[in-house]
């Protein structure tokens, strides 16, 4: 059916038909946000040794999100009389946006998938680069001394690691032969790629967490120093907007390094009677997991070892990781 | 022509996320608007300095460490556009463009040492 549906004109009615099918996962992503929030909060008190929320929705407070975000949604919104308001209102959305797009190129499993595009990872380092100017946007809209630091912070941090980030996937490329996400993990079939590109691995995910601006990188809004960054002036959903794109981009980077490493949907050998979509949330939850254990572990680095860590260490790593890879990969074809 | 439908029904997809993610924010700050309170009082609109009164403009001049490594991501930013078809187009092009692209990394990679070098990655 839907194979029907792709190879018919586009027209309004497909049109329809991807907006429904797209909205849907808008609330998958929503309820993913709600719950990944709350279990963040939880295994960060279980690790800190205390309870995490554990009053609203029973033991394990499973309404605490909805009752935050309802919180937000009736409160009263304020914008600075010395801000730049028509910027200011714009800047939830141009982070907002780019997160969400990215997603329709990720392949859940070989039929769930959206937008099935032949440069799919070119695509996803393209528009997330995009959430950065909103970012800046936001700080510089704000007219605030904190938002400003925060704002100039967050543009030269993901710039920095913008660059490690995109040269350690070359060498997933290389080996592929391919930027479509699908090709990517079909060639994982006879081995995943964190085994073949263990310093690819590490780099990327490095570099996605500085990307994601979460603990040990999120100088853009280190609290004891930047109250909170390039979003000291934004209050009830104009800065949920903001935390919201956090969150859903930490989906997308979750499911990309699932994609690009773990290989996607693909079972592990011998264990092909779970279906994929299984396979697929099992190492996303993974990969989700090893990120909150990241934050409650690391402390924040300084702006300038940030800064150096980026520039001398994972550059020239990433750098000398694409030759050894293309270099084993010709000595490789040879034998 | 079902190639060209399906290349097209695939950006078509993408269109549709774009204009979600333009709608939910447009339709929850609607919303919010209808249920939030609006009590204007001169005190909120301040911008926030810590409790003490904010003192003169907040837009002032940067770092200019700042645009030297805005400049220094340019450089290397359109150095992966070169390597991203080289990695795609690997398999055909063999052992004689991996030499190309080393000396092309190479050449960049003697900039990198030079900024280094003349301490434009030393962040103070």
């Amino acid at each position: 059916m839907v194979e029907d549906l792709l190879a018919s004109s586009p027209g309004l009615l497909n049109f329809g038909i991807f907006f429904l099918l797209a909205t849907v996962l808008l609330l998958v992503i929503l309820g993913f946000v709600t719950y990944a929030i709350l279990a963040e909060r939880k295994v960060m008190g279980f690790m800190q040794l205390r309870q995490g929320p554990n009053q609203v929705g029973g033991r394990w407070g499973l309404l605490q999100t909805v009752a935050d975000v309802l919180k937000l949604l009736i409160k009263e919104d304020t914008i600075p009389k010395s801000a730049d308001r028509p910027l200011f209102i714009l800047a939830p959305v141009i982070a907002f946006a780019p997160a969400f797009m990215v997603v329709a190129v990720i392949p859940f499993t070989d039929k769930l998938q959206f937008a099935d595009i032949g440069v799919g990872l070119l695509y996803y380092i393209a528009i997330s680069g995009i959430s950065t100017v909103g970012i800046v946007t936001g700080g510089w809209a704000s007219n605030n001394k904190y938002a400003l630091l925060g704002g100039m912070r967050a543009a030269a941090q993901m710039i920095s690691y913008e660059i490690p980030l995109v040269m350690s996937v070359l060498g997933v490329i290389l080996l592929a032969g391919s930027l479509n996400l699908n090709d990517i993990v079909d060639a994982q079939s006879s081995g995943w790629y964190i085994l073949k590109q263990p310093i690819g691995f590490i780099i990327f995910l490095v570099a996605s967490i500085a990307e994601l601006n979460r603990t040990p990188f999120d100088l853009p809004e280190a609290e004891s120093e930047l109250v909170a960054g390039f979003h000291v002036e934004y209050s009830g959903f104009r800065w949920a907007f903001f935390m919201l794109s956090e969150y859903v981009y930490l989906f997308a980077m979750a499911s990309l390094t699932t994609v690009l490493f773990l290989g996607g949907w693909g079972p592990l050998p011998f264990m092909d009677f779970i279906p994929g979509a299984v396979w697929f949330s099992l190492k996303f939850s993974l990969i989700v997991f090893l990120l909150i254990w990241v934050r409650v572990t690391l402390p924040r680095l300084r702006a300038d070892q940030l800064m150096e860590f980026g520039w001398k260490v994972l550059l020239p790593v990433a750098l000398a990781n694409i030759f050894l890879t293309a270099l084993l990969k010709e000595l490789f074809n040879f034998m | 022509m079902d190639l060209l439908n399906s290349y097209q029904n695939n950006y078509l997809i993408v269109f549709v996320f774009l204009c979600l993610g333009i709608l939910l924010p447009i339709v929850a700050l609607f919303l919010g608007k209808l249920l939030r309170p609006h009590k204007p009082e001169e005190a909120k609109y301040t911008t926030y300095e810590s409790g003490i009164e904010p003192f003169h403009d907040s837009r002032i001049q940067f770092n200019v460490r700042y645009y030297i490594f805005a400049l220094m991501f340019v450089i290397f930013d359109v150095e992966t556009v070169f390597l991203y078809p080289w990695a795609v187009a690997y398999d055909k092009l063999g052992i004689f463009a991996l030499i190309e692209m080393l000396i092309f990394v190479i050449m960049l990679a003697i900039g990198l040492i030079y900024a280094w070098k003349k301490k434009v990655l030393r962040w103070m």
